[in-house]
């Protein structure tokens, strides 16, 4: 089967003329990264992978030996749908390993694919569809508010219609590289987008996030519009979220679903979540890795605060959504902490991990909490059991770091570089001091 | 598309190939049957001699006079008819006694398309607007070409080489991915979904859903 996938990949990059071949991979804080090749050595590296220095990308380096081999994965190879049509580009995406051939401990993309195969094992499929938010805003100002790019308020029909056109574009860019979409629509905040993915395997779509934001972007740039996935780009508006819908398959059947149950959940998706919920507060740091990310995480604008779950409460952090007709294939839930801004393979494997840990485990989901807990008071809160997330990076690195769970579900070498280097971006930041501590402090102290 | 003697076609192979998922015509003559013959031809003739023989055997000469080889030729006939084979072997490709076991008959048709497909057509699998150059891998779709990833070619060449047969998700994983595949049963969906957006809105309808069973590729029997 490899053979005949190289075979495509090779003949399908010389029937269509394609003159640069882009090898994908991702850096461990989830930056995409791209390393050019001529169709010329594509054979090779197909074979044999290419080796490069991964010294210089986050998370890559080792003491020893800094040479990382990249294996391109023939499955992923897609055309991009932008560019000069002349001169058609295509992308695969690479796995990282180790020049004895072995994964390399650094690849987000390699450990998300072990916990993938760990399930299968177990002959489970985990799927995933994200719900992903983002602005748009006018061409940055150095050191401006950004402007968003309409005014308009949630599924809005802006009248100055550029924002449906971008979303359109964006959405027809998606389809012609394989990702469907579900729904798409202006969000609640000026300039805020929302896109839904359809469902997939999880190293599918985490594949698909990386090009999804990328392709957010270049459609928007192409008209002069600058895209963000920045949780909280503005004061006093929501913020962007990713909302992740999770279900497990065993064969053709909905692991999750039980018709039995009052809530149609099955035994598996109740101790699923109960694992999710448990080790929520450890996996934070990873589905929410940025300074500005728990600045969205506040009361007040749809985004979880309290580690909880509910059926129709938008204020929990797991939401139990009702499917379409009582479609038991429908069956799923929400996750709604993480934000776009995250490593997907990353903070999905440890979404898996943590629900997978729940149910080898046999917890016990708790009580559903189904009021707006935004209305009550801490310390019926503290009485009903209900904890919150982490307030800040500093807070969620701190329960990060004691976590087996995360230790083990990420590897040594990631959970150690990840630690370290989130450590010094939350001393960067609070060295800082902020207009609001001068406006505060400077005439009254 | 078969091509069915008598017409009507008794109902138990009626049957029969409605639940195997073929696109078939039946016909009384050689006359009518190229009165309808689709674009590309027949891609097979089941021809039923138990009722009247020498019918059947008129149609098959002359479709066989037509110099046309390439239509592979069931036939079914009654126990006491074998006599009739006799010297008439460059008339038919395979035989099955009639009354026939429904899962018989299929397999041997399937057998008997498959063969024939490689045989004949190892370049070029056409359907409408869509044509696939198994030889280069690319596809076009009204002449335009169709960017798709290696699974998502397998797939639209597994199903445009069998149109009109319905598939369940677990025969198109099978028979495509191979069951090691650890996206489940449910990739099949995501595939499909797909390539009927790289297809495009007018031509998405070729992959038919077929409620709760799985999937078709083009027309289910002949619209006239």
């Amino acid at each position: 089967m490899r053979d005949q996938q190289r075979d495509y990949v090779l003949r399908s990059v010389e029937e269509r003329g394609v003159r640069l071949v882009r090898l994908w991979f991702t850096d461990v804080l989830g930056t995409l990264k791209s390393l050019a090749i001529s169709p010329a050595e594509l054979e090779n590296a197909l074979v044999d992978g290419m080796t490069f220095d991964g010294s210089s990308i986050d998370g890559y380096s080792r003491v020893q030996e800094s040479d990382v081999l990249a294996i391109p994965d023939p499955d992923t190879f897609e055309l991009l749908p932008w560019g000069d049509p002349k001169a058609p580009e295509a992308r695969i995406f690479c796995d990282i390993h180790n020049l004895d051939g072995s994964p390399f401990e650094g690849d987000p993309r390699q450990i998300l694919r072990r916990h993938v195969q760990e399930a299968h094992r177990a002959g489970l499929t985990f799927y995933i569809a994200p719900d992903v938010e983002f602005f748009y805003f006018k061409p940055l100002q150095q050191g401006q508010v950004p402007v968003p790019i309409d005014q308009g308020g949630y599924f809005d029909l802006t009248t100055n219609d550029v924002t449906g056109e971008l979303r359109k574009r964006t959405i027809r860019t998606l389809e012609a590289m394989g990702i469907p979409v579900e729904y798409s629509f202006h969000e609640d905040a000026p300039g805020q987008q929302e896109i839904d993915l359809r469902h997939t395997d999880a190293l599918t779509m985490a594949d698909s996030m990386m090009t999804f934001r990328l392709a957010v972007r270049e459609v928007a740039s192409h008209d002069d519009v600058h895209a963000t996935f920045m949780p909280k780009p503005l004061e006093g508006v929501q913020g962007s979220g990713m909302h992740v819908h999770l279900s497990l398959f065993q064969g053709d059947d909905n692991a999750f679903f039980d018709s039995d149950d009052p809530y149609n959940l099955s035994p598996v998706a109740k101790s699923f979540m109960a694992g999710l919920l448990r080790h929520a507060a450890e996996i934070t740091a990873v589905t929410n890795q940025t300074v500005n990310s728990y600045k969205r995480l506040v009361p007040g604008f749809e985004a979880p605060v309290h580690i909880s779950w509910a059926r129709n409460n938008r204020s929990g952090l797991i939401r139990v959504p009702i499917p379409k007709r009582g479609n038991p294939l429908a069956t799923r839930i929400e996750y709604r902490s993480a934000d776009p801004a995250c490593n997907p393979y990353l903070a999905f494997s440890l979404m898996l991990a943590a629900g997978m840990r729940g149910v080898n485990e046999g917890y016990e989901l708790p009580e559903e909490a189904d009021a707006n807990l935004f209305e009550i008071g801490d310390d019926v809160l503290d009485k009903l059991g209900i904890q919150r997330l982490p307030q800040s990076l500093a807070d969620a690195l701190g329960v990060m770091e004691r976590s087996t769970l995360v230790q083990e579900a990420l590897g040594e070498h990631i959970f150690e570089w990840f630690l370290r280097n989130k450590r010094s971006e939350w001393r960067a930041y609070k060295t800082q001091v902020t207009p609001f501590e001068r406006d505060r402090y400077l005439t009254s102290l | 598309m078969l091509v069915v003697v008598p017409d009507p076609a008794s109902p138990e192979l009626a049957r029969t190939l409605d639940l195997a998922g073929y696109s078939w015509k039946a016909v009384a003559s050689a006359e009518a049957g190229s009165e309808c013959e689709p674009e590309g031809g027949w891609s097979g003739a089941l021809v039923d001699a138990t009722e009247h023989p020498n019918d059947a055997w008129s149609f098959l000469r002359s479709i066989r006079q037509r110099g046309d080889r390439s239509i592979p030729v069931m036939l079914l006939i009654g126990g006491g008819q074998l006599s009739e084979l006799d010297h008439r072997d460059d008339l038919f490709d395979d035989f099955c006694l009639s009354p026939f076991h429904p899962a018989e008959l299929e397999a041997r048709l399937r057998h008997l398309l498959a063969t024939d497909i490689e045989v004949q057509q190892a370049e070029l699998v056409e359907y409408g607007d869509l044509t696939l150059n198994l030889e280069t891998y690319q596809a076009t779709i009204a002449g335009h070409p169709l960017d798709m990833t290696y699974m998502e070619y397998e797939l639209l060449k597994f199903l445009a080489q069998n149109p009109g047969k319905v598939f369940t998700r677990e025969i198109l994983l099978s028979r495509v991915w191979g069951y090691e595949y650890y996206g489940g049963a449910r990739t099949v969906d995501v595939h499909v979904r797909r390539l009927r957006a790289k297809l495009g809105e007018k031509h998405a309808a070729l992959i038919h859903t077929v409620r709760s069973v799985g999937y078709r590729f083009g027309q289910s029997r002949w619209e006239t």
